[in-house]
């Protein structure tokens, strides 16, 4: 049973991947705005991946994860503007501080319960925001501009064509995805789940609660960070209010809630629902004056939480479940 | 040595002494009930031995090492493993996904944990509930479900608080074999208890509390005859009667 | 001397203003368990009704803070009716980010409606009144909107512990289903709570456009500081909420007086993590 379920997800996972991969082959997409639409669904659904290995395997809610969405898009940058060098080695210097600085704030932070952890993770945004805003070596409050290098895998940088960028991307996805899908099958993952289910009994069984956490938070922190690097190479710039603000943290967090806390599937889900709405919705009723595509995108979180707040997956469930009802019902 | 020596543990919230200066043994492949009263202080020392309190004083040995300020998952690491009074499923997980927490322990490898998970699964008569949500079993399952959990880590001892309240008198018959065969493996077994039909019958020894304090120790057919008991049981004028009536 | 007393009563002003936005917050936080995230925005959206009142009818801000009130106690009442009501026994975060939807849609309608611009209203009794003492100087408006806020949730605390109904919400607040078998309506007390919650917020927002300029983004700020106040004040303690603004008012003075501008929002969330890790349930929490 357990094996079967697994690899039924990996097949699903494995067609979403190839179908992705082929489209821009097979020049079925009308622009590169849907290019554009498809990369940041690809980025944010990783984004929202990552979030979801502490938020929702483990069960801690984190509205800091902007910091270290920040700090790795921060390593990506410095190491191209300010040391003209490739953007490879800082993404990943970027990620190892990322997970660094979150095993020393989470330290503490894990001892505080419920809303006491929230306000404090957003405190730590708000610390860190305006730390970056004055620290003149990361490029202060104007942050970092890219210079024009160049184009190619080495400096992760196109100008022309977002093929690039959209096979980065998918890349990227693969990598994130693919770890966490590795992290459930291992003893690992389901440690997350039994921490988040009762730390107390995990605690009877042997398990050490705080290390799971601390190394979930570690682990999520690192792929946030990258997600992060490839955020500062794809729109050529980075500055404070841009990668840690409170913003930024809550579309981890929304993204993954929206599709389905806990789930492999829910993040993926949640962005391709959300981005769209967002991107369509400005280019499209934009032109009515600001803030409509956000009043809709608030709204819909509003409506989420008060019907189901398990998100689509939670809704694709009852939905199998009515028609399994059904089917029975028949017999 | 005795496997799991509790050297004079007191115990004190503020100023509730909840346990005071309790000391014995427990020999290894023995089953040992602690009885006693409501408040008599059982679940504190339950807590202390399992690592979720520190105690105020004394000292706790586990296998002649020294566990009195061990946190809960390094004893549960050494082998001494507990299931809780009120149960504590992990809800949204299924009951194999349970165990397997319990089984990780002492593996990394899935593969084997989960033929240690099965195997306690089916020791705990829950094997068609193999893939249920834990939060959606009966109280009886849940207490099974508590056991098999913490049989998966392989433990030397098992500290079973209350495993037998709230069960139908067919399933405290259940539990009953289940601790015997579980004994027989060469577990070594703590078992706080209400039902005193139940718990008599199997254990070696029988360690009383009261009012935080160790009254009697002793096999059961002696603490049965115990005065004290007897007087913390059941008051002093039943004692007194009861004594009465023995003598004429 | 006299610019050491000037900053420290800066912040204390700013603390008494920041302690009535908390104290609704602590309100809602301590009988429900729930963080209004929108509180910010109840203020906005407050200062928007107190702005128009002033712009299209010269009403001023004086008067407007009951319109503003009895509004946002009307909207805090409809949020708890129309959302919360249904987040409640769900996810623990359901309720925060029900109100965090909330408030990009309350953000965001205004920023659609009044534009981005800021709004500031002239000729207001009070506006650029000041009066020195000492070489002291206080700005009237400013002055005049800290007294009635420490007022106003002196009120707000007697009600809590004085009055029938302030003891029906707390014995709602210590358990629910006793609570309810007492006879108390705890429904009715839920959407009183939150509707004196937002009252609170929008008594405060009420008097701000008589020194401070309306803009959509207003409430951001104001409702994090409100989040550390509540928390590091400790769980529903008005006291704690009142003692833990006044002294974020005087970090924040103080520290970007003396350090730098930039450095007070360091000064005051950093204060408020030491405090946490320290006593993790607040100053006055238990």
């Amino acid at each position: 049973m357990l094996t079967r379920k697994h690899i039924s997800k990996d097949v699903k996972w494995w067609i979403v991947v190839a179908v992705l991969a082929a489209l821009p082959l097979m020049g079925v997409l009308p622009s590169s705005y849907t290019e554009h639409v498809l990369i940041l669904i690809m980025l944010y659904g990783s984004m929202a991946q990552a979030w979801n290995v502490i938020g929702g395997y483990c069960g801690q809610t984190s509205f800091g994860h902007s910091v270290f969405f920040g700090i790795g898009s921060y390593g990506a940058a410095m190491a191209v503007v300010t040391f003209g060098f490739s953007p490879w080695p800082g993404a990943m210097v970027g990620a190892l501080l990322a997970a660094g600085v979150a095993v020393v704030l989470s330290g503490p932070c894990f001892k505080l319960k419920g809303h006491y952890f929230a306000i404090a993770t957003f405190a730590i945004v708000e610390i860190f925001n305006r730390l970056f805003m004055v620290w003149d070596w990361v490029g202060g409050a104007l942050g970092l501009d890219y210079p024009l290098v160049e184009e190619g895998w080495m400096n992760f940088m196109w100008y022309d064509s977002k093929k690039g960028y959209y096979y980065g991307a998918l890349i990227l996805m693969i990598f994130v995805f693919g770890v966490v899908r590795k992290m459930e099958k291992m003893r690992f993952g389901y440690y997350l789940l039994a921490v988040r289910e009762g730390q107390e009994t995990a605690e009877s069984l042997g398990v050490n609660s705080t290390r799971v956490k601390l190394s979930a938070m570690a682990l999520s922190a690192f792929l946030a960070a990258i997600c992060g690097a490839f955020y500062a190479q794809y729109n050529f710039r980075v500055d404070p209010s841009m990668v840690m603000s409170l913003d930024m943290s809550m579309k981890f967090v929304l993204i993954t809630i929206l599709g389905g806390l806990g789930t492999f599937w829910g993040p993926l889900l949640g962005a391709a629902v959300l981005i769209p709405l967002q991107e369509y919705s400005r280019a499209f009723i934009g032109g009515m004056g600001g803030g409509v595509d956000l009043m809709i995108f608030g709204l819909i979180i509003v409506l989420v939480m008060v019907k189901q707040p398990r998100g689509i997956m939670g809704i694709l469930d009852d939905i199998a479940m009515k028609s399994r009802e059904k089917k029975e019902g028949d017999h | 040595m005795a496997l799991l020596e509790i050297r004079e543990v007191t115990m004190k919230f503020g100023s509730l002494m909840a346990n005071r200066d309790v000391t014995f043994d427990l020999e290894e492949g023995s089953i040992v009930g602690l009885i006693g009263p409501n408040g008599a202080g059982k679940t504190t020392l339950f807590n202390c031995i399992s690592g979720y309190y520190t105690p105020s004083s004394g000292k706790i040995f586990f296998d002649g090492k020294d566990i009195t300020s061990s946190s809960a998952n390094e004893i549960a690491k050494l082998g001494a493993v507990r299931t809780f009074q009120v149960v504590h499923p992990l809800k949204e997980m299924s009951v194999l996904d349970n165990t397997l927490i319990g089984a990780f322990l002492r593996t990394s490898n899935v593969k084997e944990a989960s033929e240690v998970a099965m195997e306690c699964i089916k020791a705990c008569h829950l094997e068609e509930m193999v893939h249920r949500k834990a939060g959606t079993l009966t109280i009886g399952q849940k207490k099974r479900l508590e056991m098999a959990r913490a049989l998966a880590t392989q433990p030397r001892i098992l500290m079973l608080d209350e495993a037998m309240a709230g069960l139908t008198s067919t399933e405290v018959r259940a539990s009953v074999e289940l601790i015997k065969s579980i004994r027989d493996q060469g577990i070594t077994l703590l078992v706080v208890e209400h039902i005193m039909e139940a718990i008599m019958p199997i254990a070696d020894k029988v360690v009383v509390l009261d009012g935080g304090e160790k009254i009697a120790e002793g096999p059961p057919k002696e603490i049965i005859n115990d005065e004290m008991v007897i007087t913390a049981y059941f008051g002093e004028k039943f004692a007194k009667r009861l004594k009465e009536a023995k003598l004429s | 001397m006299v610019t050491f007393l000037q900053v420290a009563l800066d912040g204390i002003l700013s603390g008494l203003l920041y302690a009535l936005i908390a104290a609704g917050l602590s309100l809602i936080w301590g009988v429900m368990d729930v963080i209004n995230f929108a509180h910010g925005e109840f203020l906005m959206v407050a200062m928007y009704l107190s702005y128009w009142l002033g712009f299209l009818w010269k009403v001023d801000p004086l008067i407007s803070w009951i319109a503003s009130g009895v509004f946002a106690f009307l909207i805090g009442a409809l949020t708890y009716k129309l959302i919360i009501r249904h987040t409640i026994g769900k996810s623990a975060m359901a309720a925060l980010l029900a109100t965090f939807g909330l408030s990009m849609f309350l953000k965001n309608a205004c920023l659609y409606m009044f534009s981005p611009n800021f709004r500031i209203l002239n000729d207001t009794i009070l506006g650029g009144k000041t009066f020195s003492v000492g070489g002291v100087i206080f700005s009237l408006p400013q002055l005049a909107t800290s007294l009635f806020s420490l007022g106003v949730v002196a009120l707000v605390y007697l009600l809590i512990k004085k009055t029938r109904l302030g003891w029906a919400i707390q014995a709602t607040a210590m358990d629910k289903e006793a609570a309810e078998l007492m006879g108390i309506d705890t429904e009715r007390i839920y959407v009183l709570v939150f509707g004196l919650g937002g009252a609170c917020v929008g008594i405060a927002g009420g008097l701000l456009p008589s020194y401070l300029a309306t803009f959509p983004d207003v409430g951001g700020l104001f409702s994090l500081l409100a989040f550390v106040c509540v928390a590091m004040g400790g769980f529903g303690s008005i006291p704690g909420a009142l003692f833990a603004a006044i002294l974020i008012g005087l970090v924040e003075a103080f520290s970007g007086f003396y350090v730098a501008p930039v450095f007070k929002y360091v000064a005051v969330f950093g204060l408020y993590l030491v405090v946490v890790f320290w006593r993790p349930r607040g100053l006055f929490g238990w």
